[in-house]
């Protein structure tokens, strides 16, 4: 099972513009490198990032391999209700880690 | 270290060692926190290397020790995703401790030892630990500003690794850059430099686990 890691913060004001962070635990194995012997590494990344607010898609981002080990990524969106944003990583060999988060809007 | 950097590892949502952590703090409920509660583990890592049975041990080696005597476990391999993430977990309850490592008759030959070894000169590039890091510091190296070698953060998570690693990681990497033999994992040599490097901290702040370039 995949670490995740996301911060959001647990209150904001309505109409507030608020900074999300995510950090992913994954190797982003090139698919370049080659072991002592020659051989190729398979290639074994994220390749989709996407976070959505109550269900709307606020935030889509597309991986490559130029992407480090474990990538944070941190984005901002518009506070508009409480709800629940959903965190979805998908990527190489099945590769999934769902997170979710609550945020209250006053 | 830069500002960035020095950003990135005081923030918990930043720091990358925090998976790390995380794994940590699962196997030490799983292992063991049945005999010792985590609260216990506050300072511990700023003692560290320290004597057990007239031997001295680091913190991955004190880790293990209880595996293999009291649990009868297998040990866990240095630079193993576990026994990192367990060492993290214990030196992050002591994140904010300075370093009090203290030179007694029981561990000064070791001590010597460990001096002697940052003062020796080694490698085809000939040249001992304290050329850069005590006499050059601040200067360059390579377009990268010489350190003052202070283990203040491991295991810490390294950008250039793209993950965390121990301190004697580390130390090998020097070895390797001034073209020497590096010492095995858990050898005594790097225990003593251990030691040695950790007296020549005291008194500064652990900020283990530590974000470095």
């Amino acid at each position: 099972m995949a670490r995740v890691v996301v911060s959001v913060p647990p209150r904001a004001r309505r109409g507030d513009v608020v900074e999300i962070r995510t950090l992913a635990g994954h190797p982003m194995e090139t698919g370049f490198r080659r072991t002592q012997l020659g051989e190729l590494v398979p290639r074994d990344i994220i390749t989709r990032f996407s976070c959505s607010y109550n269900g709307v898609e606020v935030f889509r981002a597309e991986l490559h391999p130029a992407v480090a080990a474990n990538p944070l990524i941190s984005f901002t969106t518009v506070a508009t209700e409480s709800g629940t944003l959903e965190f979805r990583w998908s990527g190489d060999n099945g590769f999934v880690a769902v997170q979710k988060a609550e945020m209250v809007v006053v | 270290m830069g500002r960035e950097t020095r950003a990135m590892q005081d923030d918990d949502g930043f720091n990358p060692a925090v998976l790390w952590l995380l794994d940590g703090e699962s196997l030490w409920k799983a292992n063991c926190a049945a005999c010792h509660p985590i609260e216990k583990m506050k300072g511990v890592a700023a003692r560290y290397p320290a004597l057990h049975r007239k031997r001295l041990i680091n913190l991955e080696q004190r880790i293990n020790l209880c595996r293999t005597e009291q649990q009868k476990a297998p040990a866990f391999a240095y630079e193993s995703r576990e026994l990192l993430s367990l060492t993290a977990h214990v030196g992050r309850q002591s994140r904010g401790h300075p370093i009090s490592v203290e030179i007694s008759d029981g561990n000064r030959s070791f001590f010597e030892a460990g001096k002697a070894l940052f003062h020796r000169r080694q490698g085809q590039l000939n040249l001992a630990c304290v050329q850069c890091h005590d006499e050059r510091w601040g200067k360059s190296l390579a377009g990268t500003t010489i350190p003052q070698a202070h283990p203040t953060g491991y295991p810490l998570y390294r950008l250039e690794w793209q993950g965390v690693g121990s301190l004697q990681r580390r130390l090998r990497n020097c070895m390797i850059g001034v073209r020497a033999e590096p010492y095995a994992y858990g050898s005594d040599e790097f225990v003593e430099l251990e030691l040695y490097l950790m007296w020549r901290a005291r008194g500064m702040k652990l900020e283990t686990p530590a974000v470095r370039p």
